[in-house]
């Protein structure tokens, strides 16, 4: 009889060695505990907008970045093969609707020479807004974040070595694509418009009348954006365009984190709240944002980069 | 003994290389496949993995470590440890499941179905606590059912070699 009580045959081990771990891999109570406080240490440190957990961050995204930029690489050709493979019928109907599309637009052009005419007058405009520098350092989306994290946000190929800095506006060939959150140096992650978290300042093109754009979380085809207009009387009409607000400082050049007049999308339904007596409109982005490749970055003229940088007139640099 | 040290050396090798390729192909190449933006947790299916073959306490730092990366890493935007709480109890509950003889494909497809639901679940409530996700309660349910879908789909392809890698390096079977 040992002085400890009795002894279970199983438990038998030598005085003064500690416990084995039991063999079938259950954690020690002090271990669970452990990781779970550690877990919760974390989100506690990462609250707030100046997170100590950043540089943590920006250095996982410094090994994880450029390996994403790798896989991406390689598998661009198989990403676009499908394109390839396109039926001759549906190119065909492709280029009928474009030949239509086209007729209509040469009748327009010829039976508008007053808008011609004022389009000369704007031409001063436009160089102007080619002088205040909207240089594009571009980039290749290289990774997308899952919707189950529930954000919708993507790593760019292009960080603070091309130039890039956090709150700089992101936009492709079809329109405004996001803001980036943060740069690492080989690497940038931008928050695009559909993230329910992203809030931006738009402007119907028809009215110029100006209101805040939110985005609903959701991709794919019910890819939809919020838009409440600051001016209640004015009712936006169904496909109507609308544009970054944005904001510039003394020098004229991008201040805020949206540049202005980059379109965003279309209205497709309009409705009245009339408990918050605001004018609702829904927009149809025109960025397919899971289709996102090629984006360029908004810089200011004369960026150092470590790539060529298409200046405000279309040159490379 | 020397062995024995080796062995765990090349197991957690192989673990942290299977969790940063999981990672790694979860952001770039399953996007193109995604279905309204719903990729395979590969990386949770890892944690799955090496519960069912090492146990809870190997599952449960892997879980951990796991998470902390896949929190980490861009385009992750979220506060950093709700992905390390999550695969943390997914790598305990997929441990206990562990049975001295090898899991049925069944057993391993209901553990990975319920994982993925534990997993997903788990996110999206720290998530609402932490007062970081603002989408309606409906549309999440949609997403993590199609995660559970993808997952177990994607398991049959995950689990078996990660699951073999390990096995192969149990001390018992290297003594034999």
């Amino acid at each position: 009889m040992s002085p400890l009580g009795p002894l279970r045959p199983g438990s038998l081990r030598p005085f003064g060695q500690a416990p084995r771990s039991n063999h079938d891999g259950t954690p020690p109570r002090a271990l669970i505990v452990a990781l779970v406080l550690a877990c919760a240490s974390l989100m506690l440190l990462d609250r707030g907008t100046e997170s100590v957990v950043d540089p943590a961050r920006s250095v996982v995204g410094d090994v994880v970045g450029p390996a994403q930029a790798g896989v991406a690489g390689a598998i661009r050709p198989i990403v676009e093969l499908p394109g390839f493979f396109r039926s001759r019928e549906q190119l065909r109907a492709e280029l009928a609707s474009l030949e239509a599309e086209n007729a209509g637009l040469r009748t327009e052009v010829r039976s508008s020479g007053y808008r011609r005419n004022k389009l000369l007058e704007l031409e001063g405009l436009t160089s102007t807004a080619e002088s205040l520098g909207y240089a594009l350092v571009p980039a290749r989306v290289v990774g997308l974040g899952s919707s189950q994290s529930f954000t919708h946000t993507v790593t760019i190929d292009a960080g603070s070595a091309a130039g890039l800095a956090p709150d700089m506006t992101v936009i492709n060939n079809d329109g405004l694509v996001g803001r980036i959150l943060r740069v690492t140096r080989t690497s940038a992650t931008v928050l695009t418009l559909i993230d329910s978290d992203s809030t931006v300042g738009g402007r119907i093109g028809e009215s110029m009348e100006l209101g805040f754009l939110q985005g609903r979380g959701m991709i794919g085809g019910s890819a939809r954006l919020d838009l409440e207009l600051l001016d209640q009387k004015l009712v936006p009409a169904k496909g109507d365009t609308v544009v970054s607000w944005g904001s510039l400082d003394d020098d004229g050049n991008a201040s805020g984190p949206y540049t202005a007049g980059v379109p965003i999308g279309q209205v497709v339904s309009v409705y009245a709240s009339l408990r918050e007596s605001t004018q609702r409109a829904v927009i149809d982005p025109f960025v397919d944002f899971t289709e996102l490749d090629l984006v360029g970055v908004v810089v200011a003229s004369g960026t150092r980069s470590d790539r060529a940088v298409v200046e405000a007139d279309g040159s490379l640099r | 003994m020397r062995a024995l040290f080796s062995t765990s050396t090349a197991r957690v090798a192989i673990v942290s290389l299977a969790v940063v390729v999981a990672l790694v192909l979860q952001t770039t190449v399953f996007p193109h496949l995604a279905w309204r933006g719903v990729v395979p947790d590969l990386v949770l299916l890892v944690v799955v993995a090496a519960g069912l073959v090492r146990g809870s306490q190997f599952a449960m730092v892997t879980g951990f470590s796991a998470g902390v990366l896949l929190d980490l890493a861009p385009p992750a935007d979220h506060v950093a440890g709700r992905w390390a709480l999550a695969l943390l109890l997914v790598g305990y509950v997929a441990g206990r499941v562990r049975r001295d003889v090898l899991p049925s494909v069944g057993t391993v497809l209901a553990t990975v179905a319920a994982c993925s639901f534990l997993g997903s679940s788990v996110f999206l409530l720290s998530g609402l606590i932490l007062q970081d996700t603002a989408a309606s309660v409906p549309a999440l349910l949609q997403v993590v059912v199609a995660a559970v879908l993808w997952d177990v789909v994607l398991a049959a392809f995950v689990v078996p070699p990660v699951t073999r890698a390990l096995d192969r390096l149990e001390p018992e079977s290297l003594l034999r």
